[in-house]
This record gives structure tokens, C-alpha cells and sequence, in this order.
């Protein structure tokens, strides 16, 4: 393949080193489809998407037993069992794990993934591991995810991975299939957006506040078709935890990935990762990806900037992640929408929520709290929230809950003894999973609750039927435990 | 898969925007393991509601269900496709739609229209107004118009997706015709990438 002389942004960089090459001329392939006028084929075919070759595929015990199955129907084996992950974590239980899963349902699914796992040897994660987590916190923690790999799952949170500089997204279980046949994907390829975050962020402004305030600049449909690239000066001073939020969330954006250039802080985090290069690989390794950047000159097909230092904390007051306001602000009156479909959309979640229009943000008060998730569920989250709830606690009216993002995540925090400042305030400390995320385990909200939580969706009963939920960085859904509504935590600073 | 050539009926109008999949498939319902059987479950909490327009019998029998942008946005559950083939629907039209979801339906085999804005206007006014008035959605013809003959749009659709699903190819057999090729391409992969069976 010879190099192509233009300057690329990182996405097509990573785009381009990935798609496989075609060796036969089309017209030979076309005669070799049954039924079809082999020159109308070759046509076709000539137009077909990129084959793009996958470098890791995580798998999860909710989008992946259709998949198997027809690996199963067809004959088929998983191609590339070495470069595929599998784990437990939407489904399986944050108590009580010891005893038998309350849900017959989810215990059913859970031993499919083992059974699959086994079949098809593919390696397992499984629930009493103490590397099981969140699928989007192990890949990191495991230094699986590194600069310039493909790597997909079946789950929309899968471009978390981008923030290491990789290009990384959510797919169906059909594609789950394919790819686990094939080790590839053809792909239309994506267009590219550059969101710019300029200056320095203040204190207690996190990346959860970034994220959420790009979202409701952009929309929720914001990013589609496109992969962003997050740039600029707030986001280089990111730690790697703080991409990984930015990175999580760009699918609430609508953008098929998200992306930040490795840089010293990737290098970092990486080194000494089980499964990071070592020795020579390492060097090697590292001398590349210091290529994984943007070049000079070349042009996204959508850029947007903006000033970091304006971004304060935020909260979301509506049904979509879009929906948000700064926490000294009020609530919109959905009549000052730009258009008759997003006023319509502000008034339907203003009803679902129970919010009047012109309430205080810091007014609303929570019956519950949920810090954890792919979104905030590492341990920089959890030592950021523990700081704010140390030596005090949980109000009356208000049950809140830690849930690690991975069992490693669960011993380094009681290895620092965060477990026990979050259970003194009165928290309560659970086992690693998705959670209260998506109520797909015991943890949901009952009808007409609300949450503060650190998770990434706010849709109507996301948390659980009749649920309402409020998206806040851990500092935030830390001092709404405390204070029972919220508070601008750059007071407590 | 299965051919899709056309698609004619009468179409639900869901006039709503940035339809998620939680709200097409809750959670709850994807702890099962069969790739059926979703229908029912189909937007379940908005069926709570006895104005909700899937509760009109007027719309049963619906082949098409036209919407606001963005729809099918949020999670990646194919589930959601799965729970519109299950209600019996077999194109949408809308004048967006998530890239997720899109992907999802093509595997399926659920046509994704895209209209402007003005055209899904019309066509939300009068499936509401006229909940048996007929639309066909022609996939060779690349067309949607009313059964009437009054009203005709073309729409686009890559032709390689068009040619896939006008003659029902399985997506996977047709990669895997280009195994020689993918066999090269792991051959020059460094050897330092990660692999997950190392320990």
C-alpha cells in the first residue's frame, strides 16, 4: 500500500491501515455470485464498503447469544478467538453474588455467555473474576485498548475506547455475528468532526461536564455519520479517566465514535498494563503511536469550538442527554426552543420528569444516587467523589449507592479505603456491573423516583420504569447525596 | 436474509423526535435469548398510555411507520429492529436516523427511508389524518409514493446496500468470499498488538 500523500486526521489514519486490501479484480469476483450478471455484479461490488479488519472485539452477555447462535446454525467458528474479550456485567447482580441470581432470566443469560465462551473458546471475564467489570472500564484497565486499533462490541458505549487514540464503536448483534466469523466489517466510512475545547477548565469542573455541555450545544443527533476528535487545550489537560468520559458519551451525540490523540498521557497510563507492550514492542509501539496524530493541514467536515473556561458543572433536567443546564441555572421553558420539534421533545420530558419550567436546578431533590457505570465507574471517580462525601452524610430522604467499574477498581478503592469513607457516609458499596446504568439487574429507581447518577442516559425509564434521571459528574451526584438536591460543588472546593 | 423488493401498506404515524431504543425495547426484555419474539414488548411504557397511537386499532396491520429525526438514537441493541419486525413493520421512514440503528435494520432487512423534513410532514399529517391511507416504498424504483398515485419522492440508498437487499445476500458468506484477502491483511499485522488468550 502506498502512503497517501494528503494530510489525514487520526480517524482516517486509523480508517485507512485497517481496511483490507482487495487482491482479485472484481469482475472475477462478481462471475462467482450465483444467479447474478456477472458484470452487473462486478459494479456492485466495486461500490461494496470498506472491509475493515478488526484488531479487539469485546463481547457481553446481553447483545451476544443471538450472534453465537448463528455462528451456531451456520457452521461457523469465531475466526479470531485470541483477539476477542468476553465478560458479564449488565445483567449480573451488585449483592449478594454468593447466593442464586434473583432472576431467572438474567442467571439463564449469564451461563449462555459461559457456555458460549467455552464453545467457542473464547476468553471470559466471568463473575467471580477479579478482572470482571464493565466491559468499556476493563478493556483500558487491561491495556487491551491501545492508540490505532479497531475494536468493537456490541454495546453503544464502545467509543469510550477512543479516548486512548483508538478507533472504537458500538455495533448490532448481526455485526456481532460477522464479526466474529470474519474478524472484519465492511463499513461505510465516517465522516470526520473536530469539537475543539479551548483554555483551561475551572475548579470542579469535570470531564462529565464537558461532555455534557457539548452534547447540548451540539444535540443529540449532533454527531451523526461522523467520528469527533476531541481537541485542544481542556482536553489534552484530561487525565486518562477524564477522556474516557468524553470519549463514553460520544454516542450521545449521535457520532458513530469518539477520538483523542495519544499523547504522554496515554503513554503513561498504558505502561505496565497486563496486557501493554513490553521491552523492545514497547519502544516500538510507542514510536508509532506518537504518529497517531492529526496533520497539519488537514480538514474535518465539521469543526466547532469551545471555550473550556466558560463550562461549569452541569445537570440534565430532561429525557434526552441533550437536555441540560448549568447547576446555578434554571430549568428552560420549553416554548424558547428554536424549533417545534425541539419544544415539543422540552415539554413531553418536562411532563415525564415533573419539573415546571423556571425551577432552580440546585431546587430539585433526589431520593436516589448512583455513582459508578462505563461512563464514571473508575477509580479517579470514585476518589473524586469520596473527597466531597468524607466525614459527612448521606441525607435522610436520600439512598445512595457505590458500584466499582471493575472488580480491580473494587480492590484499589478499599485497598485506599474509599469503601469505607463512602459506607460511613451511608452509601451503599457493591459488587462491579452496569447497574443502575440500565436496570437490567435488581438496581433500578421505582416509578417516579429520581436519581442523581453518574451514567450516561437520562431516557424515560432508562433507570427503570417511571424512573427520572438526573446526569451529574461523580463530584455532583456525591453532593446531591449529601445535600438531598443539588449543589454547585465548586462551593464545597 | 430475506428479499426485499417492496413494501406496501399503511404506516403509523409516531410523531415524536429522537426516538431512543430504550423506549422501542426496554432493558428488561433483553435478557432473553431468542432473536424473536419482541413485538409485544414493542414500545412498552408508551403503550401505557391509551392515546399512544400503536394503541389506535386503526394502525394494526401496519407495514410502515413513519417518525421524527433521529430515530432509533442511544443503544446499540438490535433488539430494537427486532421489536419493529415484530409489530409487523418492515419500513421506516423518518427523516433521520441513528447510524446504529441504520446498520441494524440493514442487517435485518428493515428498509430506513430518508426523507426531507417537508415530505415526512405530509406524510405524518396524512397517515394521521387517514390511518388506512397507503404508501409504497419501492426499493428497486428507489421511490415512495402514496397508494394513490398522487405523491412520489425518490430516496437515496448506497447501491451496494440496495443490491444486497434486493436479492436477500447473507452478509456473512459474502466477506468471507474475500478470505484469501483477510488472511494477507493478519499476516502483515505487527506482532505486538495485543491478543486476549496470552494468559
Amino acid at each position: 500500500m502506498s502512503e497517501p500523500q494528503h494530510p489525514r486526521t487520526l480517524s482516517e489514519k486509523i480508517w485507512d491501515a485497517h481496511v483490507v486490501p482487495s487482491s482479485l479484480q472484481e469482475a472475477a469476483r462478481g462471475e462467482a455470485v450465483e444467479g447474478i450478471d456477472p458484470e452487473e455484479a462486478a459494479a456492485i461490488l466495486a461500490q461494496r464498503p470498506d472491509l475493515l479488519y478488526i484488531d479487539l472485539h469485546l463481547v457481553h452477555e446481553v447483545t451476544s447469544p443471538q450472534a453465537f447462535e448463528g455462528l451456531r446454525l451456520a457452521g461457523r467458528k469465531v475466526r479470531r478467538a485470541d483477539l476477542t474479550l468476553a465478560t458479564v456485567d449488565h445483567n449480573v447482580p451488585t449483592a449478594d453474588r454468593d447466593k442464586s441470581n434473583p432472576d431467572p432470566l438474567s442467571a439463564q443469560q449469564i451461563e449462555v455467555m459461559q457456555a458460549n465462551a467455552k464453545e467457542f473458546d473464547v476468553p471470559l471475564y466471568d463473575i467471580f473474576d477479579i478482572r470482571q467489570g464493565v466491559v468499556h472500564i476493563i478493556g483500558p484497565e487491561q491495556g487491551y485498548t491501545q492508540p490505532g486499533l479497531t475494536i468493537v462490541c456490541g454495546d453503544s458505549h464502545t467509543s469510550t475506547h477512543g479516548a486512548m487514540g483508538a478507533l472504537a464503536f458500538g455495533i448490532g448483534t448481526s455485526e456481532v455475528e460477522h464479526v466474529l466469523a470474519t474478524q472484519t466489517l465492511p463499513q461505510a466510512k465516517p465522516k470526520t468532526m473536530s469539537v475543539e475545547v479551548t483554555g483551561e477548565l475551572g475548579p470542579g469542573v469535570t470531564a462529565k461536564d464537558v461532555i455534557l455541555t457539548i452534547i447540548a450545544e451540539i444535540g443529540v443527533d449532533g454527531g451523526v455519520g461522523h467520528v469527533i476528535e476531541y481537541r485542544g487545550e481542556a482536553i489534552r489537560s484530561l487525565s486518562m479517566a477524564g477522556r474516557l468520559t468524553v470519549c463514553n458519551m460520544s454516542i450521545e451525540a449521535g457520532a458513530r465514535a469518539g477520538l483523542i490523540a495519544p499523547d504522554e498521557t496515554t503513554f503513561e497510563y498504558l505502561e505496565g498494563r497486563p496486557h501493554a507492550p513490553r521491552g523492545d514492542d514497547w519502544d516500538e509501539a510507542v514510536e508509532h503511536w506518537r504518529t497517531l496524530v492529526t496533520d497539519d493541514g488537514a480538514t474535518f467536515d465539521r469543526s466547532i469550538v469551545l471555550n473550556g473556561a466558560a463550562i461549569v458543572p452541569f445537570v440534565t433536567w430532561g429525557t434526552n442527554p441533550g437536555q441540560g443546564a448549568p447547576v446555578n441555572g434554571r430549568v428552560p421553558d420549553p416554548g424558547g426552543f428554536a424549533t417545534p420539534a425541539l419544544q415539543e421533545s422540552a415539554r413531553r420530558a418536562l411532563e415525564y420528569m415533573d419539573i415546571e419550567a423556571g425551577t432552580a436546578i440546585r431546587d430539585i431533590a433526589v431520593d436516589r444516587v448512583f455513582l459508578g457505570s462505563c461512563t464514571n465507574g473508575r477509580i479517579e471517580d470514585l476518589r473524586a467523589a469520596a473527597a466531597i462525601v468524607e466525614g459527612k452524610q448521606v441525607a435522610d430522604t436520600v439512598q445512595a449507592m457505590v458500584v466499582p467499574g471493575s472488580g480491580l477498581v473494587k480492590m484499589q478503592a478499599e485497598d485506599e479505603g474509599l469503601d469505607v469513607i463512602f459506607r460511613d457516609a451511608g452509601f451503599d458499596w457493591r459488587d462491579p456491573g452496569c447497574s443502575m446504568c440500565l436496570g437490567m439487574n435488581p438496581d433500578i429507581l421505582l416509578p417516579g423516583e429520581r436519581s442523581a447518577s453518574t451514567s450516561n442516559r437520562n431516557f424515560e425509564g432508562r433507570q427503570g420504569p417511571g424512573g427520572r434521571t438526573h446526569l451529574v459528574s461523580p463530584e455532583m451526584a456525591a453532593a446531591a447525596a449529601i445535600a438531598g438536591h443539588f449543589v454547585d460543588v465548586r462551593e464545597l472546593l | 436474509m430475506k428479499k426485499v423488493e417492496k413494501v406496501t401498506g399503511h404506516a403509523i404515524p409516531l410523531n415524536r423526535a429522537n426516538v431512543d431504543t430504550d423506549q422501542i425495547i426496554p432493558a428488561k426484555h433483553l435478557k432473553r435469548i431468542e432473536r424473536t419474539g419482541y413485538g409485544p414488548f414493542a414500545f412498552e411504557s408508551w403503550r401505557e398510555d391509551p392515546d399512544f397511537v400503536l394503541n389506535d386499532p386503526a394502525y394494526g396491520g401496519a407495514k410502515l411507520l413513519i417518525s421524527r429525526h433521529n430515530f432509533g438514537s442511544g443503544s446499540s441493541r438490535e433488539h430494537a429492529v427486532w421489536a419493529v419486525e415484530g409489530l409487523g413493520v418492515e419500513a421506516l421512514i423518518a427523516p433521520s436516523f441513528a447510524d446504529i440503528f441504520k446498520n441494524n435494520c440493514m442487517k435485518v432487512g428493515i428498509l430506513t427511508v430518508e426523507l426531507p423534513e417537508e415530505d415526512v410532514d405530509y406524510l405524518m399529517a396524512r397517515s394521521e389524518e387517514l390511518p388506512d391511507a397507503g404508501i409504497e416504498v419501492d426499493l428497486q424504483a428507489q421511490t415512495v409514493r402514496t397508494t394513490d398515485g398522487s405523491w412520489e419522492r425518490p430516496f437515496e440508498i448506497s447501491p451496494f446496500a440496495r443490491w444486497r437487499l434486493l436479492n436477500g445476500f447473507d452478509d456473512i458468506g459474502m466477506t468471507l468470499a474475500y478470505d484469501t484477502d483477510i488472511e494477507a491483511f493478519e499476516r502483515q499485522r505487527p506482532n505486538r498488538l495485543p491478543v486476549t488468550t496470552a494468559d
